[in-house]
């Protein structure tokens, strides 16, 4: 039996992952079997267990990061418009999406839409489809609703496979799915009680690469962290326990994540990459599939910005909810600049933030932000403060 | 003799052209844009008219005298204009000591300021003498500020007189000097300048011919930031991304893709094969990519404008930098720097970074064709033409790219070409 | 949408005025009376749906607009700015918070009720459903909301238009209900959808009368006054009705006699370029933005903005035999609701169709839902028509970016480009 993979391992492979813009995991997947097709996605949403059924790998765009120059991508956008999409455009004016059959745009912002229409013009050939995801969250409409377009999803990437899943082929994807959302949240969770053992550094790069590499692959990753960070702890530092929010679309550079544990902080809960842990509970694998799946994203969604909140007092009352499960001492809302949701949202969360007295600090960022002055400083005066007079 | 003239106000300098009736260049001038564009265009047109002379002149002359007596008439004049521009400065300079040095200052002051005053002329005298003088800027404030300093910092100190006040009152009064439309008047000068020559019989008559050719100017097209200020009728202003589009056209008539930096904007502009504009694209409200941007970074780094493309080309490895906003420029230089990253370095990726600005502009205007001209204040920053030509090719494969020493001129050029073809309508 | 700036002195312009006038009344007097009233949005509107049940609908990008006009966005957006509201965001948004939060003044000097429902819209544009999320918090008031999903495929395809159908006969229905304590009349519905379709008939023919030359109207500047009514309270109106009547017994006038729109620089019958204007306009120079056309006689012959409330010159009409399917597809086609091939291929449609020489983006920093993506049309119209169009950037109520000499610049610069490319150098 071969000796199991340590934490240095593990990370060392996300990381070559996360700083792969070739997408390398993926082209060798597809290298194995000529039949193989991928189908990107963008964040926030989308339905990977569809794709997956129809046998393809659903690969993550998450634009380029700091390590992408814009060369081509500047010329598509304004500079008022977020990152996100010029080195998402430049990722596919090089070439370097060229090995998907298709993509998929959910409805985040506006500029995700649009960002479909740009993908229709500039590759017609392609599979593009815009996600519409229910924002009414009740199965009668919502469900129903969403139900079909899953429908629509799995006849047309079915379409694209070369076969369409049946029911059981689709709960077995959506089993699949259940066991890799229960162990992100199992991570989540061992982080929360025990942040000393998981830095968000080594968790965020083990997520990034699940984005890109097969669920099944990622799982046995991620699994394998849990058991090495279980015999291989690292020292409990005197941290304060912060919640980040507002970073669940155009994703911050990692030295930023790095700035905020450094300056004294354990991140205990946040936004980044909440698609993946979109919906809370299992979806069952009895009966209707899509019916099920469309019922857990409608009744079991995540509340997070790019969704209607329905509820009057949940944007105020969320911040409140997020720091009282988490044990958590304060909020650094950390968002995109441009990114409309984040942007729009945060004045609601702070108030409701502040009514409760919990102490929080803001700043914008950009996936390819070159310095971290600023924020080391605001965020290690906010642990500073926190520690010298408490939380809430 | 007909001539048609164009001017082009840009946000730092405004430029002046004379073509004669052939399309020849004739003369050209340059000023700096200050706060009065009036001023400014009246002020780069007379010299434009100088040197227009100057070119009557050097017809003239030339075969009679030969190049070298041309030359030391030039400098002769070139002298008496700023003794008369220094005489000037100094009776503003000797008028503030009166009215702001203190009492029991103002004696000492005002020796020294004489003193100071003859001992540059004594060096313009002796720049003058030297046979072999090297060139220096046009413009009387850099020709002449930086012997100021050096000798007040020389003489102010020993002389009770300290070196910021002479400082202060040298910056007060520059600015008036330069703002006031001297005689720059080639016949108000010539005559000295010829003394000094001892009046050399072969140039007098040669002098005389040009002085006494009439130079009518049948039409003046204003262009650039400041031409709706011009008093000029609306048929007699043009776009600069007109005037620039036709003033690279006539430089390199192969040109088909023009690329202006400036201080204030970038264009990105598709000429046909007339020199006729085909689409254009500026840029956006953002500064970043501009010529300011590289200004924000000298200041930053306490060097001047100049300075940095030389420095940048020193680069041994390029730092990727992220922001070309130009309100974080300054934080991530600091940065970089405080991480240890060679000046020269992060100079080559600020570089970078303004150009991939224009490469973006350059796209959305449908690209870059053969020929290529690069045009404005940036095209005279080496790094920045060393990362142009590196990009350029990377995007787009092999292009002839053009860049002319004038190229400050292209679109005072356009427009003056524009004014002759409105004179010939 | 303009309707309270004094350009136009037709008879249209006075009795629109009226309209207006008399609505924000009601409007005023409502607490008194015990009328209701709904906020909703310009794009997907449902006003013959609301105003059946005897509600009044309040349109806060109307005022947001109106604000901008009178002067007055510079402080809301600043009042907005300090209660944490990033300088990045909607200005619409946040210029309509701090009107709210500065007492609720509409644009005619009387305050406006709060709402009894804030039914929200949610037809191409994202940002509307932050902004009433943000509305709730000052308002005790339920939201119905009706999500109206976006034409990704080209099409409001029949499983989207059954979800809208299905959420207004399940949701909005009964939340008028309730909040009006009236029974929904299907018969009453049916006769306003019939009035929407009469009204906009002349609408289209005000609109299209613009394929002449010289044009009628401007169909940008011009247009926004013409769309007002129609895209906000007054749809399915017998007033509404009788005002685009009007509006066309004007413009057929102007066409008989050859004339042009009236501009702020008077009449324009010599018409030298004929435009194309993708984008919102300015509104806090809206006035000097107009006179950087007009003085250089330059008409909008058509403009993507009129389409927003809804596109109707492609033959959709109201249609009172199938009263939830017709307002299905009213949301469907509202242009915010077209992805971008669509749009491009509308551009290019009215380029050929209005005879234009030019057109023209105008950029704005608030709508993400408009602007992302232009340059990618700018590009593919460009591809498509050869010709080359301009690209100026604004904003909609910040004047803080809306720089006058910037976009002159620009503008002047593009229309001696169409000059110079025309006579073919000289």
């Amino acid at each position: 039996m071969e000796a199991p993979l340590t934490r240095e391992e593990i990370v060392a492979w996300a990381r070559e992952c996360y700083e792969d813009l070739e997408f390398s995991a993926a082209r060798k997947w597809l290298a194995q079997d000529p039949a193989r097709k991928a189908i990107g996605f963008l964040p926030v949403y989308a339905p990977r267990e569809l794709i997956h059924a129809c046998g393809m790998l659903p690969v993550g765009i998450y634009g380029g990061g700091d390590q992408l120059e814009i060369i081509r991508g500047d010329a598509f956008y304004q500079s008022y418009i977020c990152h996100l999409p010029r080195s998402v455009v430049e990722l596919g004016q090089t070439g370097r999406l060229d090995f998907l059959s298709g993509v998929l745009f959910p409805s985040t912002c506006d500029v995700i839409r649009n960002l479909s229409g740009i993908w229709q013009l500039l590759s017609p050939e392609l599979y593009v489809r815009y996600v519409d995801v229910p924002q009414i969250r009740d199965v009668e409409t919502g469900g129903k609703f969403w139900r079909r377009e899953l429908q629509t999803l799995v006849d047309d990437l079915g379409r694209v496979a070369g076969k369409t899943p049946n029911d059981a082929v689709l709960r077995q994807s959506i089993a699949l799915y259940n066991d890799v959302r229960a162990t992100i949240s199992a991570l989540y969770r061992i982080r929360c009680d025990e942040p000393w053992r998981i830095p968000t550094e080594e968790l965020y790069l083990l997520l990034r690469a699940g984005e890109v590499v097969p669920p099944e692959e990622f799982l046995q990753r991620a699994k394998a962290y849990i058991e090495a960070t279980a015999s291989d702890p690292l020292p409990k530092k005197d941290r304060v326990r912060v919640i980040v929010v507002g970073a669940f679309c155009e994703q911050p550079p990692l030295g930023l994540i790095k700035t905020i544990e450094r300056s004294g902080c354990y991140i205990v809960d946040d936004d980044l990459l909440v698609g993946n842990r979109m919906i809370t509970q299992p979806v069952a694998t009895d009966g209707d599939p899509l019916t099920h799946l469309a019922n857990a994203f409608v009744e079991h969604g995540e509340r997070t910005s790019v969704l209607y909140e329905e509820r009057p007092e949940g944007k105020r009352t969320l911040m409140k909810e997020r720091i009282d499960a988490a044990k958590a001492d304060g909020i650094i809302f950390a968002a995109p600049s441009f990114c409309d949701p984040a942007l729009l949202d945060r004045p609601m969360l702070r108030a409701g933030a502040e009514a409760e007295g919990i102490p929080c600090i803001a700043f914008q960022y950009a996936e390819n932000t070159g310095q971290f002055q600023q924020f080391r400083e605001q965020t290690g005066t906010f642990s500073d403060s926190i520690k010298l007079w408490g939380g809430q | 003799m007909q001539c048609t003239v164009g001017i082009d106000l840009g946000s730092t300098t405004t430029k002046a052209v004379i073509l004669d009736e052939n399309c020849n260049v004739l003369g050209r001038g340059i000023t700096n844009s200050r706060s009065n564009y009036d001023l400014a265009a009246k002020i780069a047109a007379e010299e434009a008219r100088t040197t227009a002379r100057f070119a009557l002149l050097r017809k003239a002359v030339e075969q009679a005298a030969g190049e070298a007596v041309l030359e030391r008439l030039l400098r002769s004049f070139r002298l008496s204009q700023t003794l008369a521009q220094l005489k000037r400065l100094e009776a503003i300079i000797a008028r503030e000591a009166e009215r702001s040095v203190a009492d029991k200052l103002k004696k000492p002051a005002l020796t020294v300021i004489e003193t100071l005053f003859r001992r540059i002329e004594d060096e313009e005298h002796s720049w003058f003498a030297q046979d072999d003088a090297s060139p220096r800027s046009d413009f009387f404030r850099d020709a002449v500020g930086s012997s100021y300093m050096r000798i007040a910092e020389e003489i102010g100190d020993p002389n009770g007189v300290s070196f910021d006040l002479l400082v202060g009152l040298y910056d007060k009064c520059i600015i008036r000097v330069e703002n006031e439309p001297l005689e720059l008047g080639f016949r108000d000068h010539i005559g000295s300048a010829l003394e000094r020559l001892g009046n050399p019989s072969e140039v007098v008559k040669g002098v005389e011919n040009a002085v006494n050719i009439e130079l009518k100017e049948v039409c003046t097209v204003g262009t650039g930031y400041g031409r709706a200020r011009l008093p000029f009728p609306k048929e007699w202003i043009r776009s600069e991304i007109l005037c620039h589009g036709l003033g690279a056209h006539a430089m390199f008539p192969q040109t088909r893709t023009v690329l202006d930096i400036g201080g204030q904007d970038t264009k990105a502009i598709q000429v046909d094969h007339r020199g006729i504009v085909t689409s254009f694209q500026m840029n956006d409200r953002c500064a970043a990519g501009c010529g300011r941007y590289l200004g924000y970074i000298a200041d930053e780094m306490n060097i001047g404008l100049h300075e940095l493309g030389p420095l940048a080309e020193q680069a041994t490895r390029q730092v990727k930098i992220n922001s070309t906003c130009t309100v974080f420029a300054g934080a991530e230089l600091r940065e970089r720097l405080s991480l240890g990253e060679r000046r020269e370095d992060i100079l080559a990726g600020l570089h970078r970074a303004i150009i991939l600005r224009a490469m973006s502009l350059l796209a959305r205007s449908g690209g870059i064709d053969d020929e290529f001209t690069f045009t404005g204040g940036v095209a005279r920053n080496p790094a920045a033409v060393t990362a142009l030509r590196k990009l350029v090719e990377e995007n787009y494969g092999e292009r002839k790219l053009n860049i002319s020493p004038d190229s400050i001129y292209t679109g005072a050029l356009g427009g003056a070409l524009f004014a002759h073809r409105e004179a010939a309508a | 949408m303009a309707e309270n700036i004094d350009v136009q002195k037709d008879h249209s312009m006075v009795l629109q005025k009226q309209m207006i006038a008399e609505h924000y009344q009601r409007l005023a007097d409502a607490p008194k009376t015990g009328d209701k009233v709904v906020y909703t949005f310009v794009p997907g509107n449902l006003t013959e749906l609301i105003r059946s049940f005897g509600a009044l609908p309040v349109l806060p990008e109307i005022n947001a607009l109106q604000s901008g006009m009178r002067g007055k966005s510079r402080d809301y957006i600043a009042e907005a700015e300090r209660r944490g509201h990033s300088e990045d965001v909607c200005t619409y948004v946040k210029c309509d918070l701090g009107m709210v939060k500065g007492g609720n003044i509409g644009p005619t000097g009387l305050p406006l009720p709060k709402p009894d429902l804030l039914l929200l819209s949610y037809t191409g544009c994202y940002t509307f459903m932050k902004w009433f999320e943000l509305l709730r918090e000052e308002y005790d008031c339920p939201t119905v909301f009706l999500q109206i999903p976006y034409q990704g495929a080209g099409e409001l395809e029949p499983e989207h238009r059954k979800y809208v159908v299905d959420q207004i006969k399940e949701k909005v229905i009964p939340a008028l209900e309730q909040v009006t304590g009236r029974k929904y009349d299907e018969d009453g519905l049916r006769r306003r959808l019939g009035l929407a379709a009469q009204a906009e008939d002349d609408l289209v023919a005000v609109l299209q009368s613009a394929k002449q030359k010289p044009s009628p109207i401007d169909a940008y500047f011009g247009g926004v006054y013409y769309i007002g009514p129609i895209f906000s309270a007054f749809r399915g109106t017998e007033e509404g009705v009788a005002y685009y009547r009007e509006l066309r017994k004007e413009v057929e006038a102007r066409t008989a006699q050859k004339r042009g729109p009236i501009t702020p620089d008077g009449p324009l019958d010599d018409q030298r370029y004929r435009l194309v204007v993708e984008g919102p306009p300015n509104w806090t120079h809206f006035r000097d933005f107009w006179r950087m056309f007009s003085s250089w006689q330059a008409v909008v012959v058509a403009s993507t903005y009129t389409k927003v409330g809804g596109t109707y010159d492609f033959g959709f009409r109201h249609d009172e035999q199938d009263p939830l399917g017709t307002m299905a597809d009213y949301c469907g086609g509202c242009y915010t609701n077209l992805n971008l091939p669509s749009r491009v291929d509308m551009l290019c449609n009215y380029i050929e169709e209005y005879g234009a020489n030019g057109f023209l983006i105008n950029s704005v920093k608030s709508c993400n839902s408009f602007s992302a993506g232009q340059l990618m049309m700018l590009r593919e119209v460009e591809k498509r028509t050869g010709i080359p169009g301009a690209f100026i950037e604004s904003d909609l109520v910040d004047p803080r970016y809306f720089s006058p000499a910037n976009i002159k610049n620009r503008l002047e610069s593009y229309l001696q480009m169409i000059d110079a490319r025309a006579q073919g150098g000289n």
